[in-house]
């Protein structure tokens, strides 16, 4: 009886154990491409100037678009009768943006803020497709963002990329198949610099944030051992072991240790870079990237070295005292040490027009045309893992594309429509003509409403509920100056 | 390892100079070089733009431009072909000098404790040795307004209603002498608004109160500050009589008698239609002379504005729609449809670390619809005018002071570099002090 019971508790536990690993979830979704597929015609875009990123520029070419995937990129491409033709004469196309550093799409708040290492908490479990800033960003022509939890922890929560499906429910939000990361923060964030309130937490030095990274990982490594030690003996067939205790806090560390999940650091000073850098390899993991990394200039050759990414702002700067030795050179000077760099959002906003913030490493730093744009699609790319997918255009990449009135590389392009696998998600057109549609639609709500209201209430509510509503209609707006989140560690 | 903060360097040495009483370098003096770009493109902005001229700087103005304009004998030579010749751009609300670093508050100066501060004067805190200065100076901005009590964090999220006195600066000098182009320029107004949710920046919460509560609070904080005017105007009146007896004088009523006169005009900080609206007929009733900043929704009361005459500083086009169904581009297709209104704008930063992307913020609106020269006045001519100082800044006209820049390009696009700069007719190289420096580079 016990020991039925004992056969059965295990079982589910493994099958817990596959079931919450998000690595395994992401696996098994890969193996059926259902949303990429999913009535996607055949389209042909053609008259273009096509920005391949892989391997040149194509004038006057054509990309032909097939179950989600580009299928022919080329000066002349036939294309079957039935496909939709976008004539993009005097149009450029660059592969889909990818942000490296997002918070969109998050229901709430992005820091479990509470506890110094939150490794147990998933972005990917509160995923928002509702949120407008997918629609806005998509408009700006990213089509991936690497949806990450705040800064407030040295360890902190599980991140997850995903593709900016707008209108698909959360399931099928997650790139397929990308492997899952986790958010780590050195600095005045999870040292709380900045924050007078609350009670105090540790740690408070940087010292600490290394230690709490290091008493983590100790914890991670003994607990690894632990099982390896358990699965070799069951499977040497010894009987009635009993289980180490699950740790979901420890298992995703054990993740990085096995390289199943990437780290992705929110740092600023070259010190905690270097750091952070000797912990990873006391511990054996990779850092994947290093997030904002404002003073990765001072360092680049030892970021070069560990085979780190790094992914920066253009030009943010002085919003704290860690990001006072910022200089916008910081990109280019990173590539031109060997590091793979990616210029990111952390921020909706921001976000919309990355590539105007690749372009300023041609200004400070004297990138070519290539290289900036790199900073936005096949780096950043590579860095999440998913450059076998996207990043550039080629055949069989998935087909998200951008396509802008000018070249990207300028504050005077706008984007007219963006794809994801090969479906038109954005179309500047199509926003456009819909406008008085849906103001006609908002008209018509407030009306059934402000009669709605007019009956049960009388005085006060009744006078002037238009009003009231659009005061009460926005739970997401931020009252907070854009620099805001720098100091309440959600983000920068 | 070598420490690679050339800026650092720079401290030090300023700090030694200070130390050692050492008088000021020359160049932070009045310039006494005589410069002229030749075979330049002009861009006057004046008149239409001359495409092979001169510009002649001496004595800190511009002494000369055109066509066929003689370089005086000793004059340094700058050969523009290819080159384009710019006034300086004018970022028409920051907190420069006022703000280094947003999360340490001891290197904040950016507002007042109180709701009513019409005394107290931007220059006299702005710093000259701000890092902001010379980074911003880099993309082209050669003069900026420093506003005080404009928002944000910086001021524990209360602005105060009279916010002080706005003063414009050159974006170079070595103290606030050097650096002042006008003290007094405008008064912060941050217009009292019909808020029902609102952030505790004390206790990092939002706070939810009733539509009546929020009217109630909006309507007594209009009725106090007509209250400051009306005294303002009784306090005029018996100064007028001489203020015998047990007249007493008052800092702040002093500040604000010039603007009950119309002549210091209001810089009224306000966001939503209603509040623009409820500002504008305020004003008009009041008689003040008003200009308004941000106005995110300044489209649906455009016909109001044009009216009545009453620019439009911008606050950022780079932002996201304030209301959740807002069309995607609306900040950015407003500048556009202001203008076509016949509004005049101009765009500022409302920031210090985001002021060197004030190019940006117009060019994106010309990407949504604003005319080119439009957009490229907004950030010249028309932030001069909307504040007065036209006479002295905005376009490159003889006589007018020398904040030039010389440019490889479109100075609104992102890869354009500016390749000389002048303020008050010196010449400063127009990197910034954050520039590269990697070891062994």
């Amino acid at each position: 009886m016990r020991a039925a019971a004992l056969i059965c508790g295990l079982g589910l536990l493994i099958c817990s154990a596959l079931l919450t690993s998000p690595a395994a979830l992401l696996a098994d979704a890969d193996k059926s491409p259902a949303v990429a597929a999913e009535a996607s015609p055949i389209i042909l875009i053609q008259n273009a100037t096509i920005l391949t990123v892989s391997h040149g520029t194509l004038e006057r070419g054509s990309i032909l678009i097939k179950d989600g995937k580009i299928a022919e990129v080329g000066a002349s491409v036939k294309a079957p009768k039935d496909a939709q033709v976008i004539d993009a004469g005097g149009q450029f196309v660059m592969p889909g943006i990818i942000d490296c550093h997002s918070h969109i799409a998050v229901d709430g708040s992005v820091n479990e803020g509470s506890i110094s290492v939150s490794s147990i908490v998933n972005i990917a479990d509160v995923l928002n497709p509702d949120d407008v800033d997918i629609y806005r960003d998509l408009a700006g022509g990213v089509t991936v963002a690497n949806v990450l939890h705040g800064s407030a922890n040295a360890i902190g929560g599980q991140t997850i990329v995903i593709k900016l499906r707008w209108g698909q429910p959360a399931s099928k939000l997650p790139f397929e198949g990308a492997l899952p990361g986790i958010k780590f923060a050195l600095g005045e964030n999870p040292k709380r610099s900045n924050f007078s309130r609350g009670t105090a937490r540790y740690p408070a030095t940087r010292m600490g944030v290394e230690e709490t990274i290091r008493g983590a990982f100790t914890e991670a490594r003994d607990y690894k051992a632990s099982w390896e030690l358990y699965n070799k003996r069951t499977n040497a067939g010894e009987k009635n072991l009993i289980p180490p205790r699950r740790d979901l806090r420890l298992e995703p560390l054990v993740e990085v240790l096995e390289g199943k999940r990437y780290v992705h650091s929110h740092c600023y000073r070259e010190d905690e870079i270097l750091m952070l850098l000797r912990v990873a390899k006391e511990f054996g993991f990779k850092v994947r990237t290093f997030q904002h990394v404002l003073e990765g200039y001072k360092v680049a050759d030892e970021i070069a070295a560990s085979g780190a990414g790094a992914s920066t702002f253009s030009d943010w700067w002085a919003y704290k005292v860690e990001a006072y030795d910022a200089i916008p050179y910081n990109a280019a000077l990173m590539t031109r040490r060997g590091v793979l760099v990616s210029v990111n959002s952390d921020d909706a906003e921001e976000a919309t027009h990355l590539n105007q913030e690749a372009a300023k490493s041609m200004k400070f730093g004297g990138l070519s045309h290539d290289e900036a744009l790199k900073m936005v699609t096949l780096n950043p790319a590579i860095q999440l893992g998913i450059d076998k997918r996207v990043g550039t255009i080629d055949t069989g990449k998935d087909a998200d594309l951008v396509i802008y009135n000018h070249d990207p590389l300028s504050d005077y392009a706008v984007v007219q429509k963006t794809l994801i696998d090969g479906r038109v998600y954005f179309d500047r057109q199509r926003d456009i003509a819909d406008r008085p549609v849906r103001e006609k639609e908002k008209k018509a709500l407030l009306e059934k409403q402000k009669k709605s209201e007019k009956k049960p209430e009388a005085g006060e509510a009744g006078k002037k509920p238009g009003e009231k509503k659009s005061e009460e209609k926005k739970p997401e707006e931020k009252p907070k100056p854009p620099q805001a989140d720098a100091v309440l560690g959600g983000a920068r | 390892m070598k420490l690679p903060s050339l800026q650092r360097a720079f401290l030090y040495v300023c700090c030694l100079l200070l130390v050692l009483h050492i008088p000021k370098p020359a160049s932070a003096q009045a310039p006494s070089t005589t410069y002229a770009i030749t075979h330049a493109k002009i861009f006057t902005l004046s008149g239409a733009a001359i495409d092979d001229g001169t510009v002649v700087i001496q004595n800190g103005k511009i002494a000369n431009v055109g066509a066929a304009v003689e370089v005086p004998a000793g004059a340094q030579v700058i050969d523009g072909k290819g080159l384009q010749v710019y006034p300086g751009l004018f970022d028409p609300v920051t907190q420069m000098g006022l703000r280094e670093i947003g999360a340490v508050s001891a290197t904040v100066d950016s507002a007042e404790t109180g709701q009513f501060n019409p005394d107290v004067v931007a220059a006299e805190a702005v710093l000259p040795s701000s890092e902001h200065i010379p980074v911003t100076r880099a993309s082209g901005i050669t003069e900026a307004l420093a506003v005080p009590a404009s928002g944000g964090m910086d001021s524990g999220g209360a602005t105060g209603i009279l916010g002080g006195q706005a003063s414009a600066i050159h974006m170079a000098g070595w103290t606030i002498n050097d650096m002042l182009l006008k003290k007094s320029v405008a008064m912060v107004l941050n217009w009292p608004t019909i808020e029902t949710r609102t952030f505790d920046f004390s206790t990092f919460s939002r706070k939810e109160k009733s539509y009546s509560d929020a009217k109630q609070e909006y309507e007594k904080q209009v009725t106090e500050l007509t209250d400051w005017l009306e005294r303002a105007r009784h306090y005029a009146q018996a100064l007028g009589h001489g203020g015998a007896g047990d007249f007493q004088r008052d800092v702040k009523l002093d500040a604000l008698v010039p603007v009950t006169r119309g002549e210091l005009p209001v810089l009224v900080f306000a966001e939503k239609a209603r509040d623009i609206r409820g500002a504008v007929e305020f004003c008009e009733k009041q008689k003040l002379k008003m200009i308004l900043g941000g106005g995110a929704e300044a489209y649906k009361v455009k016909d109001l504005l044009r009216s009545k005459g009453i620019p439009v500083i911008l606050g950022p086009t780079l932002a996201l729609p304030r209301e959740e169904d807002d069309p995607y581009d609306r900040l950015l297709t407003q500048p556009g449809e202001l203008a076509a209104a016949g509004v005049k704008i101009a765009f500022g930063s409302f920031d210090n670390s985001f002021a060197r992307r004030l190019g940006q913020q117009a060019a994106n609106a010309v990407a949504y619809g604003l005319p080119y020269d439009e957009a490229l006045k907004a950030v010249t001519l028309y932030p001069a005018e909307i504040l007065g100082l036209a006479d002295q800044v905005g376009t490159l006209e003889s006589g007018k002071i020398a904040n030039v820049i010389v440019t490889n390009g479109d100075p609104l696009e992102l890869t354009t570099e500016v390749r000389y700069l002048f303020t008050r007719g010196s010449s400063l190289r127009s990197t910034t002090n954050k520039k590269p420096c990697t070891r062994n580079i």
